[in-house]
């Protein structure tokens, strides 16, 4: 007894010293620092010492302090954990964090003293701009009373013109990420910048290091010209110091390609305003790559016709031919679409020169072209009698042998100078562009770190740990060097193979300047003080430089008195300063287009550059598959993963959400004998239990749920990047509960966008993919109205001629008379507010569903919900797929808002009056009357309206909070929703019209999906004005109402039938 | 008591009787007055609780209890629970409201309709389904309320006056179910309760405990049973049954026009109001014969519910199939002849076997229309095995009837990109199994406290009631 006695002593002795340890020497650990985790598994961390003890007293604090916390844990429902989790925020960041910081010193929102300008209720626009994919898009961020709650695109700006695309409509969210990391951390523990710059320095100042020997940086993208700068300083201040680059979609071919071509490296810049044919190889230009905003707007701007039905033989739109394995936004919208295995389009590419009359190399496949031959003569001529009118694009995942290609067709064509022109690179490491080999760099870094030849590496940005190529072991070799540090938004995978974390301010923080694809710069400045402690990249580097500790402001100033010979202090400076941040772009910034000529040596240079993958390029293509990595088209490499908007917005294509799959076409789904699984709880509109397959690739495998896209080409595997994570957060997943599978595990350096010899062997699992619309087919319906431009021409009026008369008139003859509907009068002066949507430009890219989303306090359910059919955005994009599954004709996009019916069937069902007819024509929905029947959204035909099933909205945590738009309500458990034709941007317009005493012009209300709209395809606007463009446009021949025949509902969400263009000259095609 | 006025004396009409074949006779046989009220006010004042009761009772309360928790989890969490989408917005919750009130059909018509078309067979199962309709009501009324996403704001769907002088919507066919089943409802109880007054009144005068005496004394509200009180009773009893008449068939038929005046292919029909009707007393006979069968046997009431009495009502039950089943044939027959695109789909849909509920349809024709077509045979629509079987295929076929009209016309409505599929949750289940549960508590508590059968009437039935008439 007395021996069990001292046991029991003993065990609590022990207790007591592993907590002391904890306390005392916090070791490195790869595990989580939730402290809610059991002991005995993995190391526990603790952020107070309340919480360490795990008292009853610290759990009656939590409560007390943030009761969602006991409201969620409570919540038995597994489905709703992520909510939780969101809701759990026990961030003491969030609304905390703003006190951790000293006061702001330089003058930045939020204001100690209100100024003039800052009118409560009122949102201010400060123009600012996002970095990604290398380049920046102006944005103009609107904050209310110092809080950024969204973003628009800045009309001024070369890349936006206005537009966003839907990740920067969700970058907002990202600033308010509760998983945000928040202070320095060394091993876990929470240290000050301080600690940090000492361990740098005690570095730097050991024998050997003054010059910088053993100091590696890893940066990825450089946008910022005064981040190049400071680089540029570094490496003069630390010569022996070394730059490398991660970038999981690094684009540098195309600057080798210009190199080859050109004899120096260079960035392509379309116009695409002039271009008549394009040819796309591999390139979703629509959709991807730092100018895809401006190059969508222009591309449409070719297209769009608005013509009357007499002057229909005038109306003229460019040629879209498209090249691609996968389908994504461009093929969608293309004329003729040719569905390629990724490493057949350079093959076709080679074939459609030698076609056009250039001397190549013997094609690698005489196949492609034998299959093909009508499809490469048809494009050759189309292009041919389109010279200097035309384009070719190659697509970043190609090799530099197609962009060298496409740069001989262009210069062949005669489109050098004219539809394309090349500018100083723009997304490089360097100003100069000097490295070019970025993979090759980032090799060179993991072998040095290996030979132990790396004393120091600072990582600022990108999450090389995640994305590097399976084949490179950086991960391993990253143990090897003796101080880490890592500069980051999230403590992510990366971070947590570092013994040192530093938090990186958000884009809205901090100051930085970037540039766009076309070089223009704009001054990024910060619209909120820094919620927790982070600095940015510019105040690290200038650490590392010179340990001098420099505010990002005093930084970026001084580059551009440099950059403009002008001195700091002089009011002409400041005068050009205010401007630039005014304004959101510097003026003169734009990069000319420089004089290039093709090498007449492009052939060898081309030999040179093929004979590198000439050992995979000779296997019979048909005996193997083949796989293909693309970014994925809301998260991109994964560095979104945690925002719950991009992983919640159906992609554009495939309408998958919360994951990633192994897209295969029909005939290769059915070859390897798999199908379609069975319906998940929501059937079409909420996904299936698809079978599990493994994918193995050089010996390397990773389970992936299968799913099958009509059009995709046969014999290949499509996935995208950026799943899988384990470290992201909350919502882009942990190590106990991934999102997706990681595909970063097949890639390896020398395939890093395709491979050969994939092998799928089935599983017995399946796993639930949660997609909102599987249903691809109309079903002889006619939602879509689409023709070819000759047919509209031949017939401008088949909009309306396809129309059963019969059956209009019966639906009109039984409107007459005794009715439930009420008539309503909306004559002048009342307003009429109607949309009008454009589905010859609607590129399905989401940016509307992203900034409503932002704009109207849209809540994320989770991939549950969604599985269960209840998305709850208030736009949609229904994508259809015509003509046969296996061989799809076109693919078609159409944005679904509420119609706002004047004969609207939700009403008269309505028992409570929830929802109501405005006087001026809006179908309102009055949320605090709604006791959610759901009668309202079973009589919807158009099915746009979303019910709080669960209680969605996020009401606590403080961090969601700070985002609301306050013109918006959230809204509760059990109420049913939609879209408004944003009513709160209507009613400031009014206002603001009353008060300056005018009427309301057209423009004056833009609503959230419009303003974001890179392709101009959603128009808004009274319907009494004459004037104005919605009124104009819906006199177009093109437009017809959706359902409206059938059920008289007049919508006043209409449509402009669908134009294409495909070659007159080519039969079949 | 022997020269008290009856019921029956109202119907004389010699040419009714005439007209009519050699009807069975319904009149309790072997009894007396005496002996007939013994026998029936004893199940409930002097025999025992047998232990069948305790272990029918003990099921039914525990499927209650799983009922209550399903309810609390629902109200704490929210209908998320259920198996609910945006395009299926309604499932199982609207589908048991339908079918419990099609239940609760079956008694106010045995009770009014077939008091006014002098039926003297209901006089045994009056009192058994007027109960029966109650308790199905009570079922049903929860259901719409359980539904809503705010059901704590259920009240706003009533006319009441409040502050912001807002009314219900009185288009919308929900505020008319409001008003119908709440109607039909009190309507119901209350002549539930009157007729039971004279009953009450016996058994008040037989009760053997001081609690039952106060009880029974206080609900049979001073019955002395004079000839003014049955005077006055049977007046009331019968402009009830007048009032009552015309609600049997509007409850149903304002029920259907939730479906029927919404503009979701496959609800927009016409035909509905009938089509429901038919179809809720089919399923509310099925109902009393289901509940008959066990009783008459358990509590020894084969005198008063003969075979007789349930062949009359296998006769209804096949009557109303005929009718229903002319309803699917109908509505098919004119989606097609109608030939529009989306509605000619959904009916398509419902049976062809390219969608998943293909069974559920095929499983309603074999439960409601094939089934109960055995019934043509006298011998077998005499035999109780059979009545129970059919009777519960006909409750199961016209449960999934209502499942099939609500989920796959909202399934796959005008656009195909909205298209979805309804899986139920263990939650729906619990809800349906639970209320079934609340069903049988309160029906097995109804048949140890009142008499199951409405012996005033059945009294009245024996010979010698009417002074010189002896019989029929």
């Amino acid at each position: 007894m007395g021996s069990l006695e001292t046991g029991v002593g003993s065990k609590e002795e022990d207790r007591t010293r592993d907590r002391m340890n904890q306390i005392l020497f916090a070791i490195s650990d790869q595990h989580t620092t939730a402290a809610s985790k059991p002991a005995g598994v993995g190391r526990r961390y603790w952020r107070s010492l309340e919480e360490f003890c795990d008292t009853d007293e610290f759990r009656r604090l939590v409560q007390r302090e943030y009761p969602s916390q006991a409201a969620f844990a409570l919540d038995p429902l597994n489905r709703r954990k992520f909510l939780s989790l969101m809701g759990a925020s026990l961030a003491l960041a969030g609304a905390s964090g703003c006190s951790i910081t000293p006061a702001p010193t330089t003058e930045i929102v939020p204001y100690v003293r209100r100024p003039e300008d800052i009118v409560p209720g009122k949102p201010l626009f400060f123009a600012s701009a996002m970095a990604h994919d290398g380049a920046a898009v102006g944005l103009l961020i609107e904050t209310h009373e110092g809080r950024p709650t969204k973003v628009e695109g800045n009309p001024d700006h070369p890349a936006s013109l206005g537009a966003t695309s839907a990740i920067h409509q969700a970058s907002v969210l990202d600033l308010y990420d509760p998983d945000r990391s928040q202070s320095v951390r060394y091993l876990g523990e929470t240290r000050t910048w301080d600690d940090a710059i000492d361990a740098f320095r005690a570095m730097m100042s050991e024998p050997g290091q003054q010059r910088g020997g053993g100091l590696r940086l890893l940066i990825g993208t450089v946008a910022s010209p005064t981040l190049r700068r400071q680089l540029e300083s570094l490496q003069q201040r630390l010569p022996d110091a070394r730059l490398h680059t991660c970038e999981s979609a690094p684009n540098e071919r195309a600057l080798q390609a210009a190199r080859a071509g050109f004899g120096e490296h260079g960035s392509p810049r379309y116009d695409f305003t002039k271009a008549d044919v394009v040819l796309s190889l591999d390139a979703d230009f629509l959709y991807e790559g730092p100018g895809h905003l401006r190059y969508a707007a222009d591309f449409i701007s070719r297209r769009r016709v608005r013509t009357s039905a007499a002057d229909a033989r005038q109306a003229t739109m460019n040629r879209l031919y498209v090249v691609e394995p996968a389908v994504t936004c461009t093929g969608a919208k293309a004329d003729h679409r040719l569905a390629l295995r990724a490493s057949e389009v350079e093959a076709f590419a080679r074939s459609l020169a030698r076609e056009a009359g250039l001397s190549t190399p013997a094609a690698a496949h005489g196949d492609v072209r034998s299959r093909h031959s009508t499809w490469i003569s048809a494009v050759a001529h189309d292009l041919e009698a389109h010279r200097g009118r035309c384009l070719v694009i190659a697509g970043d995942r190609q090799p530099a042998s197609v962009q060298l290609l496409a740069i001989a067709l262009n210069d062949h064509f005669g489109n050098i100078g004219q539809t394309v022109e090349y500018t100083r690179p723009i997304a490089s490491l360097l100003a100069n562009g000097s490295t070019t080999d970025w993979i090759g760099s980032f090799r060179d870094l993991t072998d040095a770190m290996g030979q132990g030849a790396v004393k120091c590496l600072v990582i600022l940005g990108g999450n090389p740990v995640y994305t590097a190529p399976a084949d490179i072991p950086f991960a391993e070799n990253l143990a090897k060097v003796p101080l880490r540090l890592r500069l980051g938004l999230h403590e992510d995978e990366t971070s947590r193979l570092c013994q040192w974390h530093l938090p990186e301010t958000h884009f809205m923080e901090a100051w930085s300047d970037a540039i766009a694809y076309d070089g223009t710069a704009t001054i990024v400045q910060p619209v909120i003080e820094p919620l927790y402690e982070g600095r940015s990249a510019h105040e690290v580097v200038a650490i590392l430089t010179d340990s001098r500790e420099v505010p990002g402001r005093a930084i970026v100033r001084e580059y551009w008195a440099n950059e403009w010979k002008l001195d700091l202090g002089s009011s002409e400076f400041e005068t050009r300063w205010q401007t630039a941040l005014h304004d959101g772009v510097v003026e003169g910034t734009r990069l000319p287009a420089q004089t290039v000529t093709l090498n007449t040596r492009w052939q060898s240079e081309l030999a040179r550059e093929s004979s590198q993958l000439e050992g995979s390029q000779n296997e019979d293509p048909t005996s193997s598959l083949e796989i293909a990595f693309a970014m994925d088209p809301s998260i991109c490499d994964g560095r979104f993963a945690n925002n719950g908007w991009l992983q919640e917005l159906p992609k554009p294509i495939t309408k998958i959400t919360w994951g990633n799959t192994a897209i295969v076409s029909p005939a290769t789904a059915k070859r390897l004998g798999l199908g379609m699984g069975s319906y998940a709880h929501g059937g079409e509109h909420g996904g299936y239990h698809m079978p599990v397959v493994t994918l193995t690739l050089d010996g390397r495998s990773v389970d992936a749920p299968l799913w099958i896209m009509p059009g995709h080409a046969d014999d290949a595997v499509t996935v995208h990047l950026g799943f899988g994570r384990r470290h992201a957060g909350r919502i882009g997943g942990s190590s106990d509960e991934t999102v997706g599978f990681n595909a970063n595990l097949l890639r390896t350096a020398n395939s890093l966008w395709f491979a050969r010899d994939l092998k799928i062997t089935a599983t017995d699992q399946t796993e639930i993919v949660a997609c909102t619309q599987a249903h691809h087919q109309m079903e002889g319906r006619d939602s879509i109205r689409a023709a070819s431009l000759n047919n509209f021409q031949e017939h401008p009026n088949f909009v309306s001629q396809a129309i059963d008369d019969e059956r209009r008139e019966r639906t009109l003859r039984a409107a007459d008379g005794l009715s439930l509907l009420t008539p309503h009068n909306y004559d002048p002066p009342r307003h009429k507010w109607g949309m009008l949507i454009d589905l010859t430009s609607c590129i399905g890219c989401n940016a509307c569903v992203a900034a409503c989303q932002a704009e109207n306090n849209i809540p994320v359910v989770g991939k549950d919900e969604v599985s269960r059919g209840r998305e709850m955005h208030w736009i949609r994009i229904d994508r259809y797929v015509a003509g046969d599954a296996d061989v799809p004709k076109a693919f078609h996009f159409q944005p679904l808002p509420c119609m706002h019916c004047e004969n609207a069937p939700c009403e008269y069902v309505c028992p409570v009056e929830a929802t109501v007819h405005s006087a001026d024509g809006l179908n309102d929905m009055i949320y605090n009357r709604c006791v959610g029947t759901r009668f309202c959204s079973n009589n919807c035909p158009y099915k746009v309206r979303r019910f709080n099933f669960l209680a969605y909205s996020d009401f606590d945590s403080p961090g969601r909070r700070m985002q609301y738009n306050p013109d918006v309500t959230v809204r509760s458990r059990g109420v049913m929703e939609k879209c408004t034709y944003c009513v709160q941007r209507i009613r400031h317009a009014e206002i603001g019209a009353e008060t300056e005493d005018r009427p309301l012009v057209d423009g004056d209300v833009i609503t959230a999906c419009q303003a974001a709209c890179p392709t101009q395809a959603i128009v808004f606007g009274d319907l009494n004005d004459p004037q104005s463009q919605v009124k104009q446009a819906k006199d177009s021949p093109l437009h017809y109402s959706l359902l409206d025949e059938e059920l008289n509902t007049r919508p006043r969400t209409t449509y402009l039938a669908e134009l294409r263009n495909p070659n007159p000259d080519w039969e079949g095609g | 008591m022997a020269d008290r006025p009856s019921l029956v004396r109202i119907e004389k009409p010699a040419v009714a009787v005439a007209a009519a074949a050699p009807l069975p006779d319904y009149t309790p046989r072997g009894h007396d007055f005496t002996s007939l009220t013994a026998h029936i006010s004893d199940v409930v004042l002097v025999k025992p609780t047998g232990l069948g009761w305790f272990t029918s009772f003990g099921a039914a309360s525990l499927l209650l209890l799983l009922f209550g928790g399903a309810i609390v989890f629902l109200l704490m969490t929210g209908v998320g629970i259920w198996g609910l989408s945006v395009p299926v917005a309604w499932g199982f919750a609207i589908t048991d409201f339908v079918w419990w009130v099609g239940i609760g059909h079956a008694g106010t018509l045995i009770s009014a309709i077939l008091l006014l078309l002098h039926q003297r067979w209901r006089t045994s199962i009056n009192r058994i389904a007027e109960a029966m309709t109650i308790f199905a009501l009570l079922c049903a009324g929860l259901f719409p309320l359980l539904h809503l996403g705010r059901p704590w704001f259920f009240y706003w769907l009533a006319p009441y006056p409040n502050t912001m002088r807002l009314w219900p919507q009185f288009r919308s066919p929900l505020v008319w179910d409001v008003f119908a089943v709440s109607t039909y409802f009190a309507v119901s109880l209350v002549f539930w309760y009157i007729g039971m007054i004279p009953d009450l009144a016996t058994m008040r005068d037989r009760a053997t405990s001081r609690r039952g005496r106060i009880a029974y004394g206080v609900l049979a509200m001073g019955w002395r049973n004079s000839a003014r009180h049955w005077h006055r009773y049977e007046s009331t009893y019968l402009l009830l049954g007048g009032l009552a008449t015309p609600l049997v068939i509007s409850v149903h038929s304002v029920v259907s026009a939730d479906f029927a005046a919404a503009i979701v292919p496959g609800w927009h029909e016409t035909v509905f109001p009938p089509y429901f009707v038919a179809g809720a007393i089919f399923s509310g006979f099925a109902m009393v014969i289901l509940l008959c069968v066990p009783i008459r046997h358990i509590y020894k009431l084969k005198e008063f519910i003969t075979i007789d009495h349930l062949e009359v009502m296998g006769k209804i039950v096949l009557a109303t199939s005929l009718l229903t089943s002319f309803g699917y044939l109908s509505e098919q027959t004119l989606s097609w002849y109608g030939h529009e695109k989306v509605e000619h789909y959904v009916y398509l849909n419902r049976i062809a076997a390219f969608d998943q509920y293909a069974f559920v349809s095929w499983s309603l024709v074999f439960c409601n229309t094939v089934a109960p077509q055995i019934l043509w045979i006298p011998r077998l629509r005499r035999n109780q095995v059979v009545l129970v079987a059919v009777s519960t295929l006909v409750l199961v076929g016209m449960w999934l009837e209502r499942y099939m009209i609500i989920t796959t016309s909202l399934h796959r409505d005008y656009l195909t990109s909205s298209w979805g599929m309804f899986l139920p949750t263990i939650w729906d289940f619990l809800t349906f199994f639970g209320s079934i549960g609340l069903f049988a508590t309160a029906f097995l508590l109804f048949i140890r406290s009142a008499p199951i059968l409405a012996m005033s009437e059945l009294r009245a039935m024996l010979p010698g009631s009417h002074g010189t008439e002896v019989g029929r």
